[in-house]
């Protein structure tokens, strides 16, 4: 069955683009603005995986992180955070709060998906 | 020697020659020559402890109590053999404060609490009037003794000739004239007086010599050595038990009690600190006084013992004890030697009641009478410009009060108590001082509320247990004092709860002293001492770092404001000269050079403290000085790493003084730079962040278009549309962000000229009318006729207009959505209003908004295009010429924003 990405990111374009890549790999795509509706989108979409931008309205992607962490229905979901904010001190909070794997932006788009791919096991 | 005339001559002749050696000391010592920077002068000073209750009294004890006379000498011995440090702390202490008395020191110690430096000069001259009394009753007696001569009279009723011809009243008048000559011929900065020590010094030498005198006349002239006085005396079974203690507990306790009570006295008279700590030019003095002052006392007291008791075996009953010294000369027709003995005793009293005068009335007049003269506004001091002549003055008018209330005392109660009673009640009163002056020397947690109810319930005690007692024995107050208030056992004044079995002394100061040391801790121990009186506890206790008082002056004060401060105490002249040896110091040629910073703020107040007391020259530099909250930790720390080295001679104090300054500015500025970098680092986080955003997608898109050659042409278009929008958007964030790094550095150009506003607004309405019609956003004008002129860069206002408008249009709602822009002119400025009717701002919104990188619009679901940067740019601009820019907004009512700039000078709005 085809794997589910769920994109959270408050830049447009940035979505636009990450939507783009994970549905030309064949995956079912769903999109969110902030934090919150991030959650919202996690219990009704109930994605494989999720690409979360840190810097965002409401919630920010550490906030999200957590919170899916904390849920043990959650405990499969594997979450990938992006950042614009590439210092030593914030990549390793991000791994800390429990993501799998943090890229920085601006990212290679061949590499992240090859990532995505490898971490669903498709 | 029936003529009282030669007596009289005999005294002035010896006043004349004490004035003589002052006023050449002091000459000396304007010469640079000291003669009493000498360790010798210093421990002869010491000897001013011995009085005329010594040299009279002393025998008078013997004669009672055989050897019980001892303690009051062993104590002194004790403390200088064994407490010598203690001392050598406080002298230490008291030099880098500049300490000018007792009060002072304590007021000092407790964070310079005018209120503690007022009680204890109160106690002070309650405590220690009577023992002035005692000096002028010993010197009235005396010479009535002598002029009465070769009869054997007692002076038994003084009180009863009439005044004027009460010798005593003119002892204390010519000792009034005497001292205000002595010590008040200038103020000194240190409140130090040369010539009165030296001729201190020689008076110890006089008195010593004198009573030398008649214990070898008495020894090997009336009787054959010491070994045939005591002979004769052991044949007399009356006289046979003073050679020996008595052997009861209550006899040892008493012993005891005496003995640790000149242990505190010694150090705590006033007139003992004035000489041991105020008066000395140099600590290393300290080492010679711990042998010579106790060699000294042992030598005034080796003839005690056999006057005593060639006096009980030559006179029958009926002559006083307390005389003997010079009726026993008398007896034997030895005038001259009688002669000697009167200015032996009269250099005793007079060196007492100087020293000890001129102590209290610089206690009074600094911490009693000019606290509440400068706190009382109607007589205008705080606007006087010289208050030297003032404090000279007051200080005058003190020491003829003191001496006349010794005198009324005199008259008083002078024939109520033997003068050893009245002695000790005096060394009972100043042993309250114990806990406050060396709880603070030790224990960093005493507090200003733990002195003051110390002493305040130490006074009361021993006022109650031994002043209001010695009252009612004079019959001024009834007999049934005694038994206690009504007639309740318990509270009976001398034998306090039950208490018996020891003195009257030994009883009062146990009880006196409990209640003092137990409120002292108690009332500390409620609260943790506050900034300020840590940092005075740190001074103290800390091993005497010089100079850590200049940290409190966290700020500085110009020589302009401190000069004429210190002028207005110290005397004009003197206070320049002051400030040119300090600018000197530091290598600056003129005063007016002087750096404005805490190093100068200090020495104005030590300077001041000198002549008015720590705790008033505190209030005075504070209303010229704004106190900095001091930081303890940093006071802490650098009393940590400066306190190992102990600058000893005055330039190398000078130099620490100004490098512990140096070293809290450069402390300051390393935390400034400190945050600086943070902020610099946050920016530049920031500022990568806003980068990395758009460079993503740059990026992304780019990487997909050149990878998948197969994207159909719309999707294609659709790309590389995102992608070029994107490009701009960067390139406008790094113009944004050097024009704002170039506005505030201050390096951004300006071109100013007289711009009509009206113009710049409403050309920047056109350049976005385009804009506004597509988004469907209607756009109205408010604007005056002849437009207002104000001072400005016009590209600079336009600026901030294209910015205020492109805001409005990119939050109100497509198709419904209204902007208005108005132009008034109110007194002297122009006010711009840009007013939407958008979603409005939340109040805790409004400040951030003009933040970096801050943008509103988070209730929104899409993020606004915008780089967050020109609201902080617009509202540099518009401080920049003297305006500001704010917003007004309710949440759902949309908001106006607003900037002000002041209207050109003559080019005002025409109507």
């Amino acid at each position: 069955m085809t794997k589910k990405v769920l994109i959270v990111d408050d830049e447009p374009n940035i979505v636009i683009s990450l939507e783009y890549l994970m549905k030309k790999e064949g995956f079912e795509v769903a999109v969110a603005g902030d934090g919150e509706a991030a959650l919202q989108k996690v219990a009704s979409f109930a994605p494989d995986l999720v690409l979360l931008d840190v810097m965002m309205p409401k919630k920010s992607g550490y906030e999200v992180c957590a919170a899916l962490r904390g849920d043990p229905a959650q405990a499969a979901t594997k979450i990938i955070m992006l950042t614009a904010k590439g210092r030593d001190t914030e990549v390793a909070k991000g791994l800390a709060m429990g993501a799998d794997a943090y890229v920085t932006k601006p990212f290679s788009t061949k590499d992240l998906v090859a990532q995505v791919k490898a971490m669903l096991g498709a | 020697m029936a003529q009282g005339w030669i007596l009289v001559l005999a005294s002035l002749l010896y006043l004349g020659i004490l004035f003589a050696i002052a006023y050449w000391a002091d000459r000396r010592s304007d010469a640079g020559r000291s003669v009493i920077d000498h360790p010798t002068v210093y421990a002869l000073s010491l000897g001013v402890y011995c009085t005329t209750w010594t040299f009279y009294g002393s025998v008078g004890r013997a004669a009672a109590t055989g050897i019980g006379f001892l303690p009051i000498y062993l104590g002194p011995t004790l403390m200088f053999a064994l407490g010598w440090f203690v001392l050598r702390k406080i002298v230490r202490v008291a030099k880098a404060n500049r300490i000018t008395s007792i009060a002072d020191f304590v007021a000092s110690r407790y964070g310079k609490s005018q209120l503690l430096g007022g009680l204890v000069t109160v106690i002070a001259v309650v405590g220690v009037i009577p023992y002035i009394a005692l000096q002028l009753k010993a010197v009235s007696n005396s010479f009535t003794i002598l002029a009465s001569s070769p009869d054997l009279v007692m002076p038994a009723r003084a009180a009863a000739a009439p005044m004027l011809q009460d010798s005593a009243f003119y002892v204390a008048i010519v000792l009034a004239a005497f001292t205000i000559l002595f010590g008040t011929r200038h103020l000194d900065a240190t409140e130090r007086h040369e010539g009165m020590v030296a001729a201190i010094a020689f008076e110890s030498v006089v008195k010593l010599l004198a009573f030398f005198a008649v214990g070898l006349y008495v020894t090997y002239g009336v009787f054959d050595g010491f070994g045939d006085i005591f002979g004769r005396a052991a044949e007399i079974p009356r006289l046979a038990k003073l050679a020996v203690a008595r052997d009861t507990a209550a006899a040892y306790g008493s012993w005891a009690a005496l003995t640790f009570l000149s242990m505190l006295s010694v150090m705590l008279l006033p007139r003992q600190f004035q000489i041991a700590v105020v008066e000395n030019v140099n600590e290393s003095h300290v080492a010679r006084s711990v042998w010579l002052f106790p060699l000294y006392l042992l030598l005034i007291n080796v003839f005690v013992l056999p006057i005593a008791v060639g006096g009980l075996m030559q006179f029958p009953e009926g002559v006083d004890a307390d005389t003997f010294v010079l009726t026993l000369p008398l007896a034997k027709g030895q005038e001259a030697i009688a002669l000697l003995v009167f200015i032996g005793g009269l250099s005793a009293a007079t060196g007492m009641v100087i020293v000890e005068t001129i102590a209290l009335s610089t206690m009074v007049c600094n911490d009693l009478v000019m606290p509440l003269l400068l706190r009382w506004k109607a007589l205008g001091l705080d606007r006087r410009p010289d208050l030297s002549g003032l404090l000279l003055e007051i200080r005058r008018w003190a020491i003829a009060v003191v001496l006349m209330l010794g005198y009324a005392y005199f008259r008083a109660a002078g024939e109520a108590y033997a003068l050893v009673a009245i002695g000790l009640i005096s060394f009972a009163a100043v042993a309250q001082f114990a806990p406050a002056v060396f709880g603070g020397l030790y224990w960093k947690d005493g507090t200003r509320e733990g002195a003051l109810a110390g002493l305040t319930a130490g006074f009361a005690v021993w006022a109650y247990t031994l002043l209001l007692p010695s009252f009612a024995k004079s019959g001024w107050l009834p007999a049934d004092f005694m038994a206690g208030p009504f007639g309740l056992e318990l509270l009976r004044p001398q034998q306090l709860f039950g208490l018996t079995g020891l003195d009257e002394i030994s009883h009062s100061l146990f009880w006196s002293l409990l209640a003092n040391i137990g409120c002292y801790v108690g009332f500390s121990l409620r609260r943790s001492p506050d900034a300020r009186e840590a940092g005075q506890a740190a001074v103290f206790v800390g091993s005497g770092n010089v100079g850590a008082g200049a940290l409190q002056w966290g700020a500085g004060a110009p020589v302009a404001e401190l000069l004429p401060l210190a002028g207005r105490f110290v005397g004009p002249d003197r206070a320049r000269e002051a400030f040119a040896r300090y600018a000197r110091s530091r290598g600056v040629r003129d005063v007016e050079d002087l750096p404005a910073d805490a190093g100068l703020v200090h020495f104005a107040e030590s300077l001041l403290a000198g002549a008015i007391g720590s705790a008033s020259a505190r209030v005075m530099v504070a209303s010229v000085v704004e106190e900095a909250p001091p930081d303890l930790d940093a006071i802490m720390n650098i009393l940590d790493e400066a306190s190992q080295v102990r600058a000893h001679s005055r330039e190398i104090e000078q130099k620490s003084r100004e490098l512990e300054a140096a070293t809290a500015e450069l402390r300051e500025a390393n935390e400034r730079l400190r945050e600086l970098d943070r902020m610099k680092d946050d920016f530049i986080s920031t500022v990568s962040h806003e980068l990395r955003t758009p460079l993503t997608s740059i990026r992304a898109f780019s990487e997909m278009l050149f990878e998948d050659p197969r994207i159909d042409l719309e999707e294609r278009k659709r790309f590389l549309g995102i992608i070029v929008n994107e490009t701009e958007r960067l390139t406008r964030l790094i113009n944004q962000i050097l024009d704002l790094a170039k506005l505030e550095s201050g390096r951004a150009e300006w071109t100013t000229s007289d711009v009509d506003l009206a113009e710049v607004v409403r050309e920047s309405c056109d350049a976005l009318s385009q804009l506004y019609r597509e988004k469907g956003v209607a756009l109205a004008t408010d604007l005056p006729a002849g437009g207002p002129v104000v001072q400005a860069d016009r590209d600079r206002l336009t600026q901030v207009m294209i910015n205020l408008l492109s805001n409005a249009v990119k939050f109100v709602a497509q198709g419904e959505g209204r902007v208005r822009v108005a132009v008034e002119c109110l007194r002297g400025e122009v006010r711009v209003t840009v007013a939407d009717n958008g979603p409005g701002i939340r109040p805790e919104d409004q400040d951030a908004i003009f933040e970096k990188f801050r943008q509103g619009g988070s209730v929104l679901t899409d993020k606004p295009v915008g780089t967050g940067l020109g609201l902080p740019i617009s509202r540099q601009i518009v401080e920049y010429f003297g305006g500001s820019l704010w917003v007004e907004s309710e949440p759902g009512a949309g908001a106006a924003f607003v900037f002000t700039l002041p209207l050109a000078e003559d080019g005002g709005a025409s109507e």
